[in-house]
């Protein structure tokens, strides 16, 4: 299973890059976000897998005793599913704003300063 | 002390304040301070005459060797004495000069700026605060060099002045960090002991070069001296006081101030007098072809620069004597004739000097401050110009073998030099006044009596040589030759070689002056060699770097976002290949892997087909959506494996992103193809390769063992010490709760910047 998920991995990686190097800015968001969930997956994967066992200690007891899934990675990517999430969402909302003013959402035509609008 | 050198700054700084309040008639209470400081340092004089120096201790950054200490022998005397004496008349002269103009306040202010740089030049001990007084000459020359601001010309030299001046003033730092480097002191006065030690060190011949950079630089020396003819565009009263009396000199005064330090060496000397002499020939005989009066002034003070560098590098204890002699006779004639061009500039409006003549008749003070100055330039007794000539010669006599040509090339100087001098100081006075001039008048005491003093205590030094000798003039001497000498002055010394070629500078120069008329075919003829001249080579240097640097700049920065992404990614492929093809051997590990189930199968397939629908497909919702189901996936895949509060964060981040997109989706333009095949070819290898390597990177680390002490502390510890069964939700919310705040906080600025961005009311201006 892991080198399935090594293979899915490089390939968010490279979609995201794709993306982002394209001239579309909507299309640098959808790289970005990709790029995002790659790594979250990567960071996973790295704490490695384990499965069916949460790391929830059971009613019984006080401590988690034997094989579990390793806390630590999965409290980091919720933190980094959900700053992304602010990310994506300002990104989203600015590109809307700043279609309506450019009227565009080429990259190379943002690159002027306001004289030019 | 301390107060003496910053009074200046302190002035500088409060001139913005009440400004407005003294721009009228009151700006010439301003002038008080140059007074009091000089009749400050005046108090110094009977001390120093005796032998005395005086040491001065302010700690600054002593951690960094680097304190105030100012110290006062005779040479650094002689400087404040100048500074402040001529800065007391520039003051005064400055007040009616531009009596009336918006910015005189400003004027002041980077006057008084200028004037306590320089005492901190010339009386620091320690060579960094040195350098920083130095730099803080050339930024003041800057500001006053460009204070007619709107004029282009204006500007251009102002930058030039300060490019140059600043350029040196870079290499005479690495000399002073070397010095101190190689000695272990950043004091001149115990750099004096280690003369040896300097001499012998290899770094020798560096700190030479970077000190004489710095000199020659700042002291309009060849090929540096163009930015001087330049800095004439700064108003008179900044070229009398700057650039002929005090900043200029500064170049010398470091020469001097280091003769007893790095002088007395073979490199030192034939270095200082070549570029000396060949700076006091070619500036004397290119202020010959001058017509503006300014031109000509500023190309003879370069000469006289010059003079005293070639001086210096004699280094025996004549030329060291007329060195001394010689700082002071230029910067009193100087002055007074360019004060006397500002005045002649300020009623008549125009400088050329083909064009005045008979001026004696309408402004007679001004005319004999004027001639006198001229005769001590020329060096016609009894003037105290006819008594620095003479030691200069008696210098260039008495050095060995070379002293025909060196005594050649010094009088062949003077001459062009008493040919300027009467150019710009007896030709616009003398003669018949044209009709256009005969309605002038007097200008204001305030403006000529500054240069009838200078000019007047020119012939009071030469008639009375014993006034200066020993309290002024015999300290200098001493503290350059690091000895007691022992002379006189005096204005006869016989019948000599000496005088002999006195006469005939004087004879030559009133030939030329009879001979030559200035006109423009002269001027013309001078021009032609432009193209060659060190300005126009240093120019184009400086033009093929300013391109060279902004194709760099294009190439590395040229805003175009993908182009950063592409070299960023590029670099970090090519290291991290190497990496991973060089130093690890790649295996897998069959035997730790987990098996393969195949609905686990089923959702990554879909999931790599919706990555591909994503990245080819033409309509955007499309992409949006199988971005949905990426997130969905790697939802899954997170419930497999044991992450259930994953999954939730991402199902409901998905599916509100996804919302999200969809709704400014309608507003949102077309998807447009607006990349070449060449350029998509380009990226998709780019991408696979890091995708790639990112691959082989993951499964290089899933064969390290992992450590899992901070998991095993969390698992323990979540229920004893945090009462919470979930030890993900554990540690989010309690052992890296802070951690959770700041998150939260980011998010609530994301939200309100959102919020504010949806609300945003465009201006008309920004609709169109």
């Amino acid at each position: 299973m892991e080198l399935l998920l090594v293979i899915i991995i490089g390939l968010l990686y490279a979609a995201g890059i794709y993306m982002m190097l394209r001239r579309s800015l909507v299309k640098l968001i959808i790289g970005l976000i990709l790029l995002g969930n790659g790594a979250n997956l990567l960071i996973f994967l790295l704490g490695r897998i384990v499965k069916g066992k949460p790391p929830i200690i059971d009613d019984a007891s006080y401590v988690l005793a034997e094989i579990y899934a390793d806390p630590v990675p999965q409290a980091l990517i919720l933190t980094a599913i959900v700053i992304s999430f602010g990310l994506q969402a300002f990104a989203i909302i600015l590109i809307k704003r700043a279609y309506k003013v450019v009227k565009t959402d080429d990259l190379d035509e943002m690159n002027a300063t306001d004289e030019d609008l | 002390m301390l107060l003496s050198v910053l009074s200046g700054f302190l002035l500088a700084a409060c001139l913005p304040v009440i400004g407005k309040q003294i721009k009228g008639n009151l700006s010439i209470l301003l002038s008080a301070l140059p007074v009091i400081l000089f009749i400050y340092f005046l108090s110094f004089i009977p001390g120093v005459a005796n032998g005395e120096t005086y040491h001065f201790t302010y700690n600054w950054v002593p951690q960094l060797g680097i304190n105030f200490d100012f110290h006062l022998d005779g040479l650094s005397l002689l400087f404040t004495l100048l500074i402040t004496g001529i800065g007391s008349l520039v003051f005064i002269y400055t007040s009616s000069y531009l009596k009336g103009h918006v910015y005189l306040d400003r004027f002041y202010g980077y006057l008084a700026m200028f004037m306590s740089s320089m005492l901190g030049l010339v009386l620091s001990d320690n060579i960094i605060t040195l350098f920083i007084f130095w730099e803080l000459t050339s930024i003041s020359s800057f500001f006053l060099i460009g204070f007619n601001n709107d004029s282009e010309a204006s500007r251009k030299s102002s930058l030039l002045a300060l490019g140059i001046t600043g350029f040196g003033g870079l290499f005479l730092l690495a000399g002073m960090i070397l010095l101190g480097y190689v000695t272990g002191s950043y004091s001149i006065v115990e750099l004096m002991g280690q003369t040896e030690l300097i001499h012998n060190h290899p770094y020798f011949v560096l700190i030479l070069f970077l000190v004489f950079m710095g000199a020659f630089t700042k002291s309009a020396q060849f090929p540096f001296h163009f930015w001087l003819p330049g800095a004439m565009k700064a108003p008179t009263p900044v070229s009398t006081y700057l650039h002929s009396a005090t900043m200029v000199k500064a170049g010398i005064y470091l020469l001097a101030r280091f003769t007893p330090v790095l002088g007395n060496h073979e490199y030192w000397n034939t270095t200082l007098i070549i570029i000396g002499g060949v700076t006091m020939l070619y500036a004397a005989i290119h202020a010959v072809f001058r017509l503006d009066l300014k031109g000509i002034l500023a190309y003879s003070t370069i000469s006289a620069l010059g003079v005293l560098v070639f001086l210096i590098g004699l280094g025996t204890d004549d030329a060291l004597l007329a060195a001394s002699v010689f700082i002071l006779v230029h910067a009193l004639y100087k002055a007074t004739l360019f004060l006397v061009t500002g005045i002649i500039d300020h009623e008549t409006g125009t400088r050329d000097v083909s064009q005045l003549s008979g001026l004696n008749k309408v402004m007679l003070p001004v005319g004999i401050a004027a001639i006198l100055a001229a005769i001590s330039n020329a060096g016609i007794p009894p003037s105290f110009g006819f008594l620095g000539k003479d030691l200069i010669y008696e210098a260039t006599l008495h050095y060995g073998d070379w002293a025909i040509v060196l005594t050649v090339a010094a009088v062949l100087t003077n001459i062009c030099l008493l040919f300027a001098g009467f150019l710009a100081g007896i030709k616009p006075f003398i003669g018949k006044l044209p009709q256009k001039y005969e309605k002038l008048h007097l200008p204001s005491p305030l403006m000529y009596i500054p240069p009838m003093i200078l000019a007047g205590l020119g012939i009071v030094f030469g008639v009375l040589p014993m006034i200066i000798d020993s309290p002024l003039i015999k300290p200098v001497a001493a503290a350059i030759l690091n000895t007691s000498p022992d002379f006189h002055l005096a204005l006869w010394h016989g019948w000599s070689v000496v005088l002999l070629l006195s006469t005939i500078t004087i004879g030559g120069g009133l030939g030329l002056y009879f001979i030559l008329k200035p006109s423009e075919g002269l001027l013309a003829k001078a021009t032609r060699f432009e193209p060659i001249s060190p300005m126009s080579i240093i120019l184009r240097c400086t033009r093929i770097f300013e391109s060279t640097a902004k194709g760099v700049t294009y190439v590395l920065q040229n805003g175009y976002l993908r182009y950063y992404v592409i070299a960023i990614l590029t670099f970090l492929s090519v290291l991290l290949a190497y990496k991973i093809f060089k130093g690890i051997d790649l295996y897998v590990n069959f035997g730790k892997l987990t098996e393969i189930t195949l609905y686990e199968a089923i959702v990554l397939a879909i999931m790599a087909v919706s990555i591909v629908f994503t990245v080819f497909t033409r309509s955007r919702l499309v992409a949006v959506a199988a971005m949905g189901i990426i997130g969905y996936s790697i939802c899954l895949i997170f419930l497999f494996y044991s992450a259930p509060d994953l999954a939730m964060t991402q199902f409901s981040i998905d599916t509100l992103t996804v919302i999200l997109f969809v709704l400014v989706l309608y507003n949102l333009p077309k998807y447009l193809k607006l990349s070449d095949t060449g350029s998509r070819v380009r990226d998709g290898m780019l991408a696979l390769i890091f995708g790639g390597l990112i691959s082989l990177l993951t499964l290089e680390v899933l064969n390290e063992p992992l450590e899992r002490e901070i998991s095993a502390y969390y698992a323990e510890n979540a229920y004893t010490l945090a009462k919470g069964k979930n030890v993900v939700n554990v540690i989010l919310v309690d052992f890296r709760g802070a951690d959770t705040m700041v998150e939260i906080i980011v998010l609530s600025i994301a939200a309100i910047g959102v919020f504010s961005l949806l609300k945003l009311r465009l201006k008309s201006i920004e609709k169109e």
